[in-house]
């Protein structure tokens, strides 16, 4: 289990700020992300994967979704 | 709808969907819109509220169809791919008057971002000056952004809140249709409460049902394609990502084309359609402008689409553009041809000390 991170609420841009400075600061591991937009949702996998990391699951949780990006 | 949902997530689907604004705005000119206006969420806007009597230039007052569209696309498409989520009470009171001097800002240019981008793909040159204003005001917001800025969570609200702000759209396409008149003065001037313009801008629109389709396409695809001028420039600067701008470009290049073929492309400064030459007011309105975008998390159109989804902040930041254009022409604020309002400059200021304290004073601890 990584870090959690809960933008759940947070308007663009914020949730993807609150990703790029965890992965900054973790640099490799496993992220959870709460989302509950599918904007944030699509801009947070966006972000995790032109940083090289890797989005491993998006599931539906609530009434959003838990986002698993992790870097080996 | 899996298929159809990743396209539109793509470079390919925004590129899609800047196209087709780049395409249908300049034939809305064709069709009747004010010169490079095909398009323009803020002017829009202000003939709707001159329309609605809020204030009385009487050159721009219309309903325009546009925006009803906008809102009512992106609610179904936020219906049809399962994305209506009413949600709301993110500092909402602050959301307002970002909106309001959003317009403020917006109606000292003479233009939103979409309308600066339409102004470019027309040849003119006065654009540059927004844009860059727009970029510089992007820019003051992206280092609040950094160091904290946030107007806090949204909630999830009941169903209906969510419907309240595409009911007023439907109201407003009533209003449009019917135009009601309740008599004439003593002069024979119509007293409302629905006024159109006679002559002037707001006399000058494409027909009703055309511009509502174009509306609702554009308001499905960006909807959907999460199309937003601001955020492609925010992008780029905070996170170094050209998804949202390649979109953006696509409005631009497309436009110019099509302005070329219909023979709508003037290049020059000085006597451009609904335009005025003063570079300083230009960029600073548009300064302005963008700031307010960037604290409130999108531009012009990206409120509306969102308002259509449910998010009802977004509603909030509309209507206090619709409210901030009202006062914005009441008060002597909003520019014309000739140049900027005898009170634009000063209001741009105030504009610009309110959001730098919104900026500087809300923050918020998040992890």
């Amino acid at each position: 289990m990584g870090e959690r991170i809960d933008a759940r609420g947070l308007s663009c841009p914020q949730p993807v700020l609150l990703t790029l400075n965890e992965m900054k600061k973790v640099n490799k591991g496993e992220i959870v992300i709460l989302v509950d937009t599918d904007t944030s949702k699509e801009n947070v996998s966006r972000a995790a994967t032109t940083q090289g990391w890797n989005v491993k699951s998006i599931e539906p949780e609530g009434i959003g979704y838990r986002i698993t990006v992790s870097k080996e | 709808m899996n298929t159809f949902k990743n396209f539109f997530a793509s470079r390919l689907g925004i590129i899609s969907a800047g196209v087709f604004v780049g395409i249908f705005a300049p034939l809305l000119q064709k069709w009747g819109n004010p010169g490079n206006m095909g398009i323009c969420v803020a002017c829009m806007e202000r003939d709707i509220a001159g329309a609605l009597g809020l204030h009385r230039a009487a050159v721009v007052q219309y309903i325009r169809p546009e925006i009803i569209g906008f809102v009512l696309g992106a609610l179904i498409a936020a219906l049809l791919f399962k994305e209506f989520r009413p949600r709301g009470g993110s500092s909402p009171l602050i959301r307002f008057f970002l909106g309001f001097f959003a317009m403020i800002g917006a109606l000292v240019f003479l233009g939103c971002p979409w309308r600066a981008l339409l102004r470019l793909a027309g040849g003119d040159g006065n654009a540059i000056l927004g844009l860059l204003g727009l970029i510089a005001g992007i820019w003051i917001g992206v280092l609040f952004l950094k160091s904290g800025y946030s107007l806090g969570r949204s909630q999830k609200e009941k169903i209906f809140s969510g419907w309240v702000f595409p009911i007023a759209m439907i109201a407003l396409f009533l209003l449009l249709i019917f135009s009601p008149q309740f008599g004439r003065t003593p002069e024979g001037q119509p007293t409302g409460p629905i006024f159109f313009s006679q002559k002037g801008p707001g006399s000058q629109h494409a027909p009703i049902l055309i511009s509502l389709l174009i509306g609702l396409c554009v308001g499905f695809l960006a909807q959907r394609t999460r199309l937003c001028t601001m955020g492609a420039i925010r992008d780029v600067i905070l996170i170094r990502s050209t998804h949202l701008l390649s979109g953006v470009l696509g409005i631009v290049i497309a436009a110019f084309f099509v302005n070329l073929i219909l023979g709508q492309f003037k290049a020059g400064f000085s006597n451009q359609p609904i335009a005025h030459t003063n570079h300083l007011w230009n960029f600073l309105g548009m300064t302005l402008a963008g700031l307010a975008f960037a604290l409130a998390g999108g531009c012009p159109g990206r409120q509306l689409f969102l308002s259509g989804e449910g998010d009802g902040d977004a509603g909030i930041f509309a209507t206090g553009m619709i409210v901030g254009a009202g006062f914005s022409h009441n008060f002597s604020m909003a520019s014309s041809p000739s140049g900027p309002g005898a009170y634009g400059p000063i209001a741009v200021i105030i504009g610009l000390l309110f959001c730098i304290v919104i900026g500087f004073t809300m923050r918020e601890k998040l992890t």
